[in-house]
Order: C-alpha cells, then sequence, then structure tokens
C-alpha cells in the first residue's frame, strides 16, 4: 500500500515536472516543402532551418521535404483532412484559391504586427500578385521565380553564331535553332535547336507563349480562362510547329524531369526552364552559357512561378506567430540573396540585390540577373479555382498537340469548354 | 479457391451440423468477419453513399441523386481512361499467360541449370515495381535511353517512347508483362508437377506425340490453374499503377491513364472526393462483374481433378 502511493506520488510529480517542461518549451512548428529543381536544396533547407532556430532556441521547426509541388499539396491537405496538419508549408503561390475554398489558411497581414505591412510591401510587386485576394495578403514568396532561356555560348559559336547575341524576338529563335541543329551521318539529329518541356509544366510555358503574344489566360476573380483566343492558339501552333514544322525541336512530350540534363549533355542548344535551375545548371555545364529573356512576339514576357509561404488556419495562435516570424527571417534580405545564390531562384526583395554578398556574385555572374530584370515584363502565374483540374486540363492540351493527336486549336477549344464546366461553379 | 469450391461438393454434410459445431464455427470466423467488414466491406458502402452527394466546397454537402454518375458518363477523360485500361488488359493478360506456360513447361524438365532459370524468371517478380519503373524509365528514355542507344548502334532513328501517345501504351505494357509473367510461372510450375507420371507413361505405350499429349491432357489438366491465373491477372491490369506515377503520370494526354490512377488524380489533385468515389463505385462494379462471372459461370465449365 504504502509502495503504491509514493509511486502514484512520484507519477504525480513527473507529471506536474512535464507539464512544467512544456509551457517553457519550445513552439513546434511542421513545415512540408517542394523541391522542383535540382541541386542540393534540402540540405539548403535544413541548414537555413538549424540557423533560424540557434537564433530563436524557442522556436522547433520540423522542415519536411515532400516531393514535388502536387505531391506536397497532395501531402499537406491529406494530413489536413486527416486532423494533422502542418502549421505552414511551401506551397504553389497558384495554389491559393484551391486552399482558400478549403478553408486551410489565415492571411498573413495580421499576424505580421506593426510593422506588418511595410514588411509586405518590400517585396518585388509581381511576386506579391499571386498571393493578394480581396485586400489581404495570404501568402509570402519564398521560391520565386521566372522562365528564362539557357542557351549554349559553344553551339552558338560552333554554328556561327554571336554567343552574346541570344535571339530576341519568336521568329529570331526559329532562326537560331535552324543553324544550331546537327545530325550524323545517316541523318539524325544529335542536337536540337531548342526545347521548351511539355511534361510537369505545360501550361507554364503556354503561359509564357500567350504572355508574349498579348493575350492573358485568366481573369483576377479566378473563374475565367481564355485558352480558346486567337492568340493563345497562335501561342501553342508556335510550340508546336518548332518541332513540326522547323525541325528543331524533338516530336513529342519533352520531359521537364530531364530536360536540365539534355541540355547538360549538349543534347539541345537552347532550353526554356525555371531560373530555379541556374545553379544546378552552372555546378553541371562544361561549356560556357548564357542567360537571356525569353524572346518576345508582341512583348517580351513569362509568367512568374514557384513557391510561397501559407500559414495553416488550425495552427494555435502561438504557432501562427512563430510561423511568420520564421517566414520573415527566411525572407530577409541577407537569407534572400543567400537563397538565391545557391540555387538560382530570384530573391524576392530589391533590398536583396542590394547586399554585398549579391552584389558580389553578381559581378562575376551576370547570368543571376537575368530572370530578376525580367520582373518587369513578368505577369501573375495561372491561378484560378480548382487549380489543379484547371493545370491537367491545359496541360492535356498542351501535350494532345505537341504529340500531334489534335491540332492546337481543338485541343485548346476542347481546354476551354472543359474550363468552363468546372468553374461554372465558382461564378 | 479450388479447395472451397471442392468442399461445396458435399452438400449434405452440411445439413448434419449441430448448433454448437455452427456456433463454433462463426466464432472462428468472427476475426475474418470483423477486419473485412471494417477494412472492406463498411468502405465500399460509404464510397457508394458519398457519390450521391455534391462536394460541398462552398456549403454543406447536398444529395444529389445521380448527378456525379451523369457528370461521369459525359466526362471524355473518363471514357478514354476505360477505354486504355481495356486495351491495357487485353495486351497485358494473354500474353503474360503464354509467356508464364512456356517458361514453366520449360523449367519444369530436367535440364542443367534448371534452379537458375527458376530464379531468373522469378527475378522481376520480386523487385518493387517502383524500383522496375525506374530502370525502365532510363530504358525508354530518348536519346540516351538503352533501347534508343541499341537502335543507333543498328542505325535506326531513336524515338520519345514514352512521349508519343502511339507507342506509350505498348511500351508500358511490355514492362508489365516482363514483371507479371514469372510469378503466374509459379502456379504453372506448381501445377504441373501435380499432374501424374502414369498418364505420359500411358500416353506414350498408346504412341501419343508430345504435341498430342501436351494439347489433349497437359492443357485440359492445367485449366483450373489458367483460369486462377487469368482472373488475377485481369483484376491485377486494373490494380497496379505505380509505373504510372513514375514514368508517364498518365501521359501524353492521358495516352497512358488507367482507371485507377485517374481516381487517384480525381481525389488528391482536385480534391473532388465525390466524383472520386462516384468513379471508384465505377470501378468496384467492373471488378465484381469480372469475379461474379468466374465464381458463376466458369467455374462449371471447368474440369476439376
Amino acid at each position: 500500500m504504502k509502495f503504491k502511493s509514493k509511486a502514484l506520488l512520484t507519477a504525480g510529480f513527473m507529471t506536474l515536472a512535464s507539464l512544467g517542461a512544456t509551457t517553457a518549451q519550445a513552439v513546434d512548428l511542421t513545415m512540408y516543402y517542394p523541391v522542383a529543381v535540382g541541386g542540393p536544396v534540402t540540405k539548403i533547407i535544413d541548414e537555413m532551418v538549424q540557423g533560424f532556430q540557434k537564433e530563436n532556441p524557442d522556436i522547433k521547426i520540423e522542415a519536411v521535404y515532400a516531393g514535388n509541388y502536387t505531391d506536397t499539396m497532395t501531402k499537406a491537405m491529406t494530413a489536413m483532412k486527416g486532423g494533422q496538419p502542418p502549421q505552414l508549408s511551401v506551397l504553389f503561390s497558384t495554389d491559393l484559391f484551391t486552399l482558400m475554398d478549403e478553408q486551410a489558411i489565415v492571411p498573413i497581414d495580421e499576424l505580421a504586427g506593426s510593422d506588418g505591412k511595410e514588411w509586405l510591401n518590400s517585396f518585388y510587386p509581381a511576386f506579391m500578385e499571386n498571393g493578394q485576394v480581396g485586400g489581404k495578403t495570404w501568402s509570402v514568396p519564398f521560391q520565386r521565380s521566372t522562365i528564362v532561356l539557357y542557351y549554349n555560348k559553344d553551339a552558338f559559336k560552333e554554328a556561327g553564331l554571336d554567343p552574346e547575341k541570344p535571339p530576341a524576338t519568336w521568329a529570331e529563335m526559329a532562326e537560331v535553332s535552324k543553324k544550331l541543329v546537327k545530325k550524323d551521318a545517316s541523318g539524325n539529329v544529335t542536337r536540337w535547336g531548342v526545347e521548351i518541356p511539355s511534361t510537369g509544366y505545360g501550361y507554364w510555358m503556354l503561359q509564357a507563349l500567350a504572355i508574349e503574344n498579348g493575350q492573358k489566360l485568366m481573369n483576377e476573380a479566378g473563374n475565367k480562362t481564355f485558352f480558346n483566343e486567337k492568340k493563345t492558339v497562335e501561342a501553342l501552333q508556335y510550340w508546336v510547329d518548332l518541332a513540326a514544322k522547323d525541325g528543331v525541336m524533338p516530336k513529342g512530350a519533352v520531359e521537364w524531369g530531364t530536360l536540365r540534363t539534355d541540355f547538360l549533355e549538349g543534347k539541345t542548344a537552347m532550353m526554356w526552364h525555371t531560373t530555379g535551375n541556374l545553379t544546378a545548371v552552372k555546378e553541371g555545364a562544361k561549356f560556357n552559357f548564357g542567360v537571356a529573356m525569353l524572346p518576345a512576339k508582341e512583348q517580351r514576357g513569362s509568367p512568374t512561378g514557384g513557391g510561397n509561404f501559407y500559414v495553416f488556419k488550425s495552427a494555435t495562435p502561438e504557432q501562427q506567430k512563430a510561423a511568420v516570424k520564421f517566414i520573415r527571417w527566411m525572407t530577409a534580405p541577407e537569407r534572400a540573396a543567400d537563397w538565391s545564390i545557391k540555387t538560382g531562384y530570384v530573391a524576392v526583395t530589391p533590398a536583396a540585390y542590394e547586399t554585398e554578398t549579391m552584389k558580389a556574385y553578381v559581378k562575376g555572374f551576370p547570368q543571376a540577373i537575368v530572370a530578376r530584370d525580367q520582373l518587369k515584363h513578368a505577369v501573375a502565374e495561372l491561378s484560378v479555382h480548382d487549380n489543379g483540374r484547371i493545370y491537367k486540363i491545359v496541360n492535356d492540351a498542351v501535350q494532345a498537340a505537341v504529340t500531334g493527336s489534335q491540332s492546337p486549336q481543338e485541343a485548346l477549344e476542347s481546354a476551354q469548354k472543359q474550363s468552363e464546366r468546372v468553374l461554372s461553379r465558382y461564378k | 479457391m479450388v479447395a472451397a469450391v471442392m468442399s461445396d461438393a458435399a452438400p449434405s454434410a452440411a445439413k448434419r451440423r449441430t448448433w454448437t459445431t455452427s456456433i463454433n464455427a462463426w466464432l472462428l470466423l468472427l476475426p475474418a468477419i470483423v477486419l473485412l467488414a471494417t477494412f472492406t466491406h463498411y468502405p465500399i458502402l460509404a464510397t457508394l453513399y458519398h457519390s450521391f452527394f455534391s462536394l460541398g466546397r462552398s456549403g454543406p454537402a447536398e444529395f444529389i441523386g445521380l448527378d456525379n454518375y451523369r457528370y461521369m458518363l459525359d466526362d471524355d477523360v473518363f471514357w478514354q481512361v476505360l477505354r486504355n485500361n481495356f486495351i491495357f488488359a487485353i495486351a497485358t493478360v494473354p500474353t503474360s499467360i503464354a509467356l508464364a506456360l512456356l517458361m514453366a513447361v520449360w523449367v519444369d524438365k530436367k535440364i542443367v541449370g534448371r534452379s537458375f532459370l527458376r530464379l531468373a524468371f522469378f527475378t522481376p517478380t520480386v523487385l518493387p515495381m517502383i524500383a522496375v519503373a525506374n530502370i525502365w524509365l532510363f530504358f525508354y528514355t530518348p536519346d540516351y535511353g538503352l533501347l534508343d542507344q541499341f537502335l543507333r548502334f543498328l542505325g535506326f532513328a531513336g524515338h520519345n517512347w514514352l512521349g508519343d501517345p502511339a507507342t506509350v501504351m505498348s511500351c508500358l505494357a511490355v514492362m508489365v508483362v516482363w514483371k507479371e509473367a514469372g510469378f503466374f510461372m509459379i502456379f504453372y510450375l506448381a501445377a504441373l508437377q501435380t499432374i501424374p507420371p502414369e498418364l505420359k507413361e500411358a500416353a506414350s505405350v498408346e504412341g501419343a506425340s508430345r504435341w498430342y499429349f501436351f494439347r489433349r491432357v497437359t492443357l485440359p489438366l492445367l485449366m483450373p490453374t489458367t483460369l486462377f491465373i487469368s482472373i488475377n491477372a485481369l483484376i491485377n491490369s486494373f490494380k497496379l499503377v505505380d509505373q504510372l506515377v513514375i514514368m508517364t503520370k498518365g501521359g501524353p494526354n492521358n495516352a497512358s491513364s488507367l482507371l485507377l490512377y485517374y481516381i487517384y488524380e480525381v481525389a488528391f489533385n482536385f480534391w473532388d472526393t465525390t466524383y472520386a468515389a462516384t468513379l471508384t463505385v465505377t470501378l468496384i462494379t467492373i471488378l465484381a462483374a469480372v469475379a461474379l462471372t468466374k465464381f458463376v459461370y466458369l467455374d462449371r465449365r471447368i474440369h476439376y481433378q
């Protein structure tokens, strides 16, 4: 008996002690994040998280790599529906409407404190576009990009082209590509002129071409798309013709994931890809390469792209505050500069480009500034309600066209019809 | 499965069962029933129930009757993945069965290195589909993939195998046959070893040729196994979609997408859970029809020893 009460007492003390410990203990946060580019990104994130925890011992962050953007969204949403959502996540900036429709996230403005407004105004406006709806800011830019043209300077020289003069218009790009195509004795192509990836992010590439042709793809309310407009069709036609008519791009779908390898192996002289891949290309290239803004038809242009920080609604107020603290730390000028240098993503604030590290880096590697300069031509990435479904519809249309199973006109008519059906719910 | 059918053959035994034995039997069955009810029957009914409701993304979920089913019949992608699935089944099931039989007959003989051959044929089955898909992805990669390198060596042009709607399905079918055939071979091998050697002796006394013996004796005796394998292969062709996640994501333009993969996309990329439930009900109906055909119709027509 005596023994039993003693044991109970001890247990009681232990519970008390552990209770005391939790109140004084760190706020625990779980963050999911995606990786869509090459290079040791998970290691970079882990180092940044450790740096933050060293300065803020009262906050503990578990950063979980969750696959590509779609996988990460799937994981976050499944966790949420299963009752254990993360407290913050890096997700597609364009998943905003879906996350709002699912009532998953909270606006950042109120959480950011008294100087919050000033902080949110310090970002590039082009990157804020995808995160602001109805006068509120729902997400904070982090790994943001634009599409750029990577080109192999050595191949340009070999083909008798000026390596300092990348193509500036659609017509020029087609012309230059013809000169860059190389064939072996039996007529098989050993080097293509240009490759635009059509798997994974086909909608993104189509949007770039449409913007350059002077056509936007969606309205601001996110419930209307413009896929079957004449200029969108022209954009897709140009893309298809690069393979079908000009013979400068491989026929069929061009794989997003292996395109960087194609470029590094010299299988293609130019590629359209996210600037997020810049550092991986720089590390891997055994030749001189250049980076240029995408060529223009009516105008220059690229959609922005990439991921933003979101804070989840189900987190406790302390967790939400801690999450915003972490986000502010991650996007501070020095960190943004460091992140940009290590990956190639565009640093999200102008202040980052004023830091000494960034200035020195850009001086030695001017390619790093191209994507940022392109921002003045950039447009918000395609983002509508039921985004996952719309992306699939557009990607299917792009693939139908590049594989030749439908004409661009047919493919986009069908995409528009399907989108209208999906979006009719949100009007 | 064969054993269950055989015990049915003695119906008079059931009448003699007393109360106690039947309670005893139910108690013994209870753990299995509980597990099946919780993880199979209840989810099926819940899926059916949800398929009659709206998504309720903006507002509460409402009963909408057959609207989801009407949407499905109007959905081009649904028809395409269904067609793909049947093509995929027709391409993989007979081929893998024929190949399995061929391999089994071969390694059933007393030849040198028999164990090694058996092991070699069975290896693809042991590998996880994800690993297999990653290996084959490299085979099919345009330009520097194994297949293209080989073709180039012979002087042919390369091809974008998985990026072309005309070839992507065949490429996946070849891989799945390669992976599945070894597994089915094991069943044939077991069945071949149950065929009594006297039959062979009798046949040779009668002067039957080897081909005649195979056609008139071996093949009919293998029929129960063939049925079992074909049902399994058919169900597998609807169940196996791991390779799509790695190799094509159902592309290009849904050319390689299968019904189950489409359900995954609808449920976990589009978050349209009620439509996913509708598609799932359709898939279950198809599979149930296959199973019923086996139990009700085919079993009566097959000769069991």
